[in-house]
């Protein structure tokens, strides 16, 4: 066709063949969590090194090396074993950290939607004030000033969470508290709590627990930027962040010390997005958003 | 009769949709002569729009066009995009429904206009300016120096559909499609707008294709009428035998549904009942028959062509004309 | 134009007045004495108590909020009790390298996000189109550090083409202060682009659909006018608000980044100030980043009445 051919097509955007390669991509993240997270829980029992033993004879032992099938780090300390340990953390603070913004941000949210009024002007403004500060710089201080703990260090960027899912929240109850089973609810003289409990919930659960995944990948990244800088969990603890640290001051005679952590937190993360994103579109009402 | 200046070739517009190919456009061929009017009529979702973005080579992506749409001897359909760019403004030029849309909300007035005369008659800024001043003041704005300062949103409707008519008069184009020019505006202001469209379509010599849903639009203001229908032309007469001597029932049902100033109050308007068929399943008869109050066996059988039996000078498409 | 650029100011005052608050509050609820931080361990309790009369802690902290949003507003936002450096001093000493890593990196992002963002919605649904789109997804799961130890590995260790740390003052070494800032230049706007063209890409492709633009081609423009005049400006709304976030949030300097490359910057002075527990230092240095991004998200706010005459007639 001789037209120039400016035209954004919305409907073509999303043809089949998309949602097919979606699928494989999600069934590989969903594939790649279950190793890492089965490896994670069960590192005490598998056929693994210590994380913290050192063979001071074989630093940086490179990769294939016998008796470490991913080498050894700068201390002589088993690559593979501390990618494990490692991994116990980084899942650890991802999963438990977005709980506590999934559930304080989620109600605070859901209130300040359904009840609109001063309670929402005042927890949007709150928002506004809280998104200002740098959260990095947040996490950083009070994890130097309260001590580096996996403790800490999970309560803090769980509290940092909780403006985003407030926000997440409060927009899907908004749509939902126009909708026409909110009304029949009201007018059968339902509770406000039975309103929020029974009705609402159910409805806001599902895109809070999509946005919780993508706050799980977040974190993982947070973490891992608090441990590269150390000040996340104190050594001698593998946490992929810290290791990718400790590589970057290999790179020049041993640079898998630095790919290796960052390989396995890119392919975690990326899971959590890709399982994240998929369930958000599953959960969009817009029309071809996947 | 002079060589046409539009000269349409069995038009097919297919659009895809979830429940298989819609054929929006279904073979419609169509002869314009230079200076004159047509006038094209039909329901919401009979193909009238989809024929008039495919003359203009404006179909969505996805849509497949078949057929021939020759333009001053050109071939629009294979033509390569930089000519067809140049063709666009002096010489085929277009006015859409709604110029709350039609015109970009982001830039003013004076941009809109200027750009255009700019990129087909080599003005400077300064000459292009006068003329865009000329150009408001001639589809009857007042004050048109401060109004190419404005932008869209500080104009009337009505003010705005000028704007856009004097945009697509500014490179003095030999073919104006106006697509619905009044319904998206006040009823007081859609005589003027359709009176504007008339005066300069005359003084300008320009042939202009006018798409409406109401005959009563055309009537008088256009030379010869197509009525469509489920993506086909089912009518075509001169204006004044059209409305004379109409053959094809949907025509008569059409013209029924205008509100008459005469009627006694209270007439309820003769709506036409029934809707229109599902152009993704095509009918194997005619398409009006399942609300044609004159339909018989003939009508499911086989789908009556568009043809002038008793050479009268207009065509349409029945078994059963009035 | 004037009373939109009022209301905005209206809102602006109780803003900064509850970033001013929530600042003070959490610097003086960090766990440590400033006091006893100064004298060290070993001081008596008397010293301690003499230094904390002097310094004003022992009074109510709504009195100390008071006197201290005081000195803030007269501009002395405190000097560190390490070096003797004012606060002033030490951002305005950074602020440069931050400011110049600022610019390069979001200049560089949006010159990479905006071509590939118009390509793509233009090429909607294509291979091209999916293959980006795809990119962009994956670079979200790349956190800066992991770009920046792959920069540094390729250009500094492989290639061995540019610096892998340090600064050059520019008046010093103006070819040498440009390199050390590439590769800290394009790790931010490694991080940047993804989402500047995720956006930019959905709302050009909503914009495209528009009848205006059905009608700038009728009109016979050229394709590159559409694009850019036409279609780039209405559909860059959200562009701007999430560019001016990210620039609000690097007026802290890029932390991770400047930390990776040693880059004098606000983001190192941070990092050393909570190293040091300077309370001082970290808690004016926060202030300063917290009331520059609330800042930019006025600007932004003025921008979008520049680029949408709706919003500025007050109509939307």
């Amino acid at each position: 066709m001789a037209v120039l051919e400016l035209e954004g097509d919305v409907a073509t955007a999303a043809p089949v063949g998309r949602q097919r390669r979606v699928g494989v991509l999600f069934i590989g993240s969903v594939a790649w969590i279950a190793v890492i997270g089965l490896a994670a829980i069960f590192a005490g029992w598998l056929p693994i090194q210590s994380p913290t033993d050192m063979d001071l004879l074989a630093k940086r032992a490179p990769l294939f090396s016998p008796g470490h099938i991913l080498g050894t780090d700068h201390l002589g300390r088993d690559e593979l074993s501390r990618l494990i340990y490692g991994g116990r953390v980084s899942l650890l603070v991802g999963l438990l950290a977005p709980v506590i913004g999934v559930i304080i941000g989620g109600c605070l949210g859901m209130v300040a939607g359904y009840f609109r009024g001063r309670l929402e002007t005042f927890a949007v403004g709150g928002v506004d004030v809280l998104l200002a500060f740098p959260p990095l710089v947040f996490v950083l201080a009070v994890t130097a000033f309260m001590g580096q703990s996996v403790a800490n260090i999970t309560i803090v960027i769980g509290v940092l969470g909780i403006p985003a899912f407030t926000r997440v929240a409060r927009a899907v109850t908004l749509t939902l508290s126009e909708r026409e089973f909110v009304t029949a609810a009201r007018a059968l003289g339902a509770t406000h709590s039975r309103i929020l409990i029974r009705e609402l919930l159910p409805n806001v659960a599902l895109p809070l627990l999509a946005f919780f995944l993508l706050a799980v990948a977040v974190t993982i990244v947070v973490e891992g930027a608090l441990s590269f800088l150390g000040l996340g969990v104190p050594p001698p603890t593998a946490s992929w962040g810290s290791m990718i640290g400790e590589g970057r001051e290999n790179l020049d005679i041993a640079p898998w010390l630095a790919f290796l952590p960052a390989g396995f937190m890119f392919l975690t993360v990326l899971a959590f997005n890709v399982i994240g994103d998929t369930l958000r579109a599953l959960t969009d009402p817009r029309p071809g958003a996947l | 009769m002079s060589a046409p200046l539009l000269s349409v070739e069995g038009i097919t517009v297919d659009l895809p949709t979830p429940r298989g190919p819609l054929r929006a456009v279904d073979g419609v061929d169509l002869t314009l002569a230079p200076g004159s009017t047509l006038g094209i009529v039909g329901e919401s979702g009979c193909g009238k729009t989809m024929l008039s973005r495919a003359v203009l080579q404006l179909l969505p992506k996805r849509a497949k066009l078949g057929g021939r749409i020759l333009f001053a001897g050109r071939d629009l359909v294979t033509l390569p995009a930089e000519e067809l760019r140049r063709l666009r403004g002096p010489e085929l030029a277009v006015v859409f429904q709604d110029p709350m849309t039609s015109l970009n909300p982001v830039l003013t007035i004076g941009t809109q206009i200027v750009e255009t005369l700019q990129a087909h008659l080599g003005m400077d800024t300064a000459a292009a300016t006068r003329r865009g001043v000329e150009l408001l003041a001639a589809v009857g704005i007042p004050a048109p120096e401060q109004r190419l300062r404005q932008y869209p949103h500080q104009l009337s409707g009505g003010m705005r559909q000028r704007v856009a008519i004097a945009i697509a008069l500014s490179c003095e184009p030999k073919l104006l499609i106006a697509d619905e020019p009044t319904t998206a505006l006040d009823v007081t202001v859609q005589a003027q707008i359709l009176d504007l469209l008339a005066r300069e379509q005359q003084r300008r010599h320009m042939a202009l294709i006018l798409i409406t849903h109401d005959l009563g639009v055309v009537a008088g203001r256009t030379d010869e009428v197509a009525v469509m229908y489920a993506g086909r032309v089912v009518e075509r007469a001169p204006t004044p035998r059209l409305f004379t001597r109409m053959r094809m029932p949907y025509t008569e049902a059409l013209l029924a549904a205008i509100p008459k100033l005469d009627s006694p109050p209270h007439t309820p308007l003769p709506a036409i009942a029934g809707r229109p068929p599902d152009q993704t399943r095509p009918l194997k008869g005619c398409s009006f028959e399942p609300r044609c109050r004159y339909a018989d066996e003939r009508c499911r059988a086989a789908k009556p062509p568009l043809a002038d039996p008793e050479r009268l000078g207009g065509l349409f498409a029945c078994w059963h004309p009035l | 134009m004037t009373k939109f650029v009022g209301r905005r100011l209206v809102y602006l005052l109780p803003v900064l007045l509850a970033v001013t608050l929530l600042t003070f509050l959490v610097a003086s609820l960090l766990p440590g004495d400033l006091a006893t931080t100064i004298l060290g361990d070993q001081a008596t309790p008397e010293k301690v108590a003499a230094l904390r009369a002097q310094m004003g802690l022992d009074l109510p902290i709504w009195q100390r909020y008071g006197i201290w949003l005081w000195d803030v507003l007269h501009g002395d936002l405190g000097r560190s009790f390490r070096t003797g450096e004012t606060v002033w001093a030490a951002v305005t000493a950074r602020l440069p390298v931050s400011l110049e890593l600022m610019v390069s990196g979001v200049v560089l992002a949006l010159v990479i996000a905006i071509p590939l963002a118009i390509l793509c919605a233009v090429k909607s649904g294509t291979a091209l189109d999916r293959f980006f789109t795809g990119l962009a997804f994956g670079k979200l799961s790349l956190p800066n550090y992991m770009v920046a130890i792959l920069l540094i590995y390729l250009f500094a260790v492989e290639l061995n083409w540019l610096p892998a740390t340090g600064w050059v003052p520019f008046h010093e070494d103006p070819l040498a202060n440009l390199k050390s800032f590439i590769l800290p230049a394009v790790t931010i706007a490694f991080a940047e682009w993804p989402v500047l063209m995720r956006v930019l890409r959905s709302d050009m492709i909503a914009t495209l659909q528009e009848d205006y633009i059905a009608m700038a081609k009728a009109k016979g423009l050229r394709p590159a006018r559409i694009l850019l005049v036409h279609a780039l400006k209405p559909s860059s709304l959200t562009l701007v608000t999430v560019a001016g976030i990210n620039i609000g949030r690097l007026i802290g300097g890029a932390l991770i980044v400047e930390t990776i490359f040693a880059l004098p910057g606000i983001g190192r002075l941070l990092v050393g100030a909570i190293y040091a527990r300077d309370f001082i230092i970290l808690q004016g240095v926060v202030l300063f980043v917290a009331i520059g991004f609330v800042m930019v998200n006025f600007i932004v706010d003025m921008l979008y009445a520049v680029l949408d005459p709706r919003i500025r007639h007050g109509r939307a």
